[in-house]
């Protein structure tokens, strides 16, 4: 049995841990909320341009433009957005098996696959594979749109050069605080969602007698790229959120697991120190019986 | 009183103005154009510069970067990478940002990628736009 030292010892040692566990619960629903507040500030952005895409491209051929242009697929690259750090129970790790899936789906067609790491985690655990073209590390951090806009840039070019025919993007889709799901979508080449919502039928019963300046198909050319970084950017900011919120689900545990320790610990130095207390009365009797001869 | 117009600044920061305005003026694709209420269907690719919008007789503007316009039904749509007030511009970053950006230019082209340039001729207009608006403070 651990002496009653060694047990005191760890008990401390366990309280400075759920301190620390907990100070980072703390943080990280601060962080959460941050990051909440600028997913939904993006929001109103990301419907307002689906809907002008929308519109746009229902009176155009979409295979003129380049970047929408459908190839046979032989190349694939997938985008993967991971957080910047660890401890954040099984998050990462979703996201991993998810692109994982993926990308053995791929390969078991025959088709070639890079990778496009955004965070560090992701560049940490995809590096022995060799398939990394780039990686963009600490940058989840502030979740600045020239970020997403130089690495929409770099994934377009790599398309328009025929070094990839498909681009998918997986990161952490933000659920609610409790749940965070890896989610897939479809970069390139660009299709517009054809969504049946109200909102879409009307943006797309004036399309006729709009008036563009310039031609639709130049704005077209404005607007694609600008769509990327919209995709780019939202994938980034769901991830952010996701992170945080499992790490605090995950920090909310590792506290609750700390406090059920401590019971146990507490228990057991109870007891230690009790058995103790017996054995010294003993000590004490034995030697007073001895004494009476 | 005149019919009036729902104008609508979006940016990735949330929504910067959505107000019922009299007129709309602000630099599109060909040049600086006015939108007043009952406006046709139209879509512009906007330009960096200033939005003007009058509401209740009072002229307020905005310092706008690049993006695109929409009016339909009524009602005129921003979408832009960013949106200023006046009050809210750092005038020495600006004033920073316009001599970095025309030192750069002063560079000879073979110094000079194409790419690089575009990129200062773009800064140099975000920081004189916002220099105009501030400056009238």
């Amino acid at each position: 049995m651990a002496s009653l030292k060694d047990v005191k010892t760890k008990i401390g040692g366990v309280k400075k841990t759920s301190q620390i566990t907990s100070a980072m619960n703390m943080v990280a629903a601060a962080k959460l909320r941050g990051a909440q507040q600028k997913m939904e500030d993006f929001r109103p952005y990301t419907e307002k341009f689906n809907q002008a895409m929308t519109s746009l491209s229902a009176n155009m051929e979409s295979g003129q433009f380049p970047l929408m242009e459908v190839r046979d697929v032989q190349t694939v690259e997938i985008v993967i957005v991971t957080s910047d750090r660890g401890l954040c129970g099984s998050f990462n790790s979703n996201i991993f098996k998810a692109t994982e899936k993926l990308i053995s789906q791929y390969e078991a067609e025959g088709k070639k696959v890079s990778l496009v790491c955004v965070g560090k985690k992701g560049n940490a655990f995809f590096k022995k594979t060799g398939k990394i073209r780039k990686a963009y590390t600490d940058i989840m951090g502030s979740f600045q749109m020239f970020n997403a806009r130089s690495i929409a840039q770099d994934v377009a070019a790599n398309f328009l050069a025929g070094e990839a025919d498909k681009v998918h993007v997986v990161y952490g889709k933000f659920m609610s605080i409790a749940v965070q799901r890896p989610a897939m979508e479809t970069l390139l080449p660009v299709q517009p969602e054809v969504n049946e919502s109200e909102d879409a039928v009307e943006a797309g019963k004036g399309t006729g007698d709009y008036i563009y300046e310039p031609s639709p198909t130049e704005i077209m050319d404005v607007l694609l790229p600008l769509y990327m970084n919209v995709m780019i950017y939202h994938a980034m900011l769901e991830t952010g959120a996701s992170e945080h919120a499992a790490r605090m689900t995950a920090m909310d545990n590792a506290t609750r697991a700390c406090k059920d320790m401590i019971d146990e610990l507490t228990l057991l130095y109870n007891k230690a120190r009790q058995a103790g207390i017996t054995a010294d009365l003993m000590d004490i009797v034995g030697g007073a019986e001895a004494l009476k001869g | 009183m005149a019919e009036k117009i729902n104008l609508e600044v979006v940016t990735p920061k949330g929504a910067i103005v959505s107000e019922e305005v009299d007129i709309v003026t602000a630099p599109g694709f060909a040049g600086e154009f006015g939108v007043l209420a009952n406006h046709a269907p139209f879509l512009s690719t906007i330009k960096v510069g200033t939005l003007h919008y009058k509401k209740d007789g009072n002229d307020k503007e905005l310092m706008i970067s690049g993006g695109f316009c929409e009016v339909s039904n009524n009602k005129i749509t921003f979408l832009v990478e960013s949106a200023e007030r006046g009050h809210e511009i750092d005038v020495d970053r600006a004033l920073q940002a316009k001599e970095r950006a025309e030192k750069r230019l002063l560079q000879t082209k073979e110094q000079l990628a194409k790419i690089d340039r575009t990129r200062a001729e773009a800064a140099l207009q975000r920081a004189l736009a916002r220099l105009k608006i501030a400056q009238r403070q």
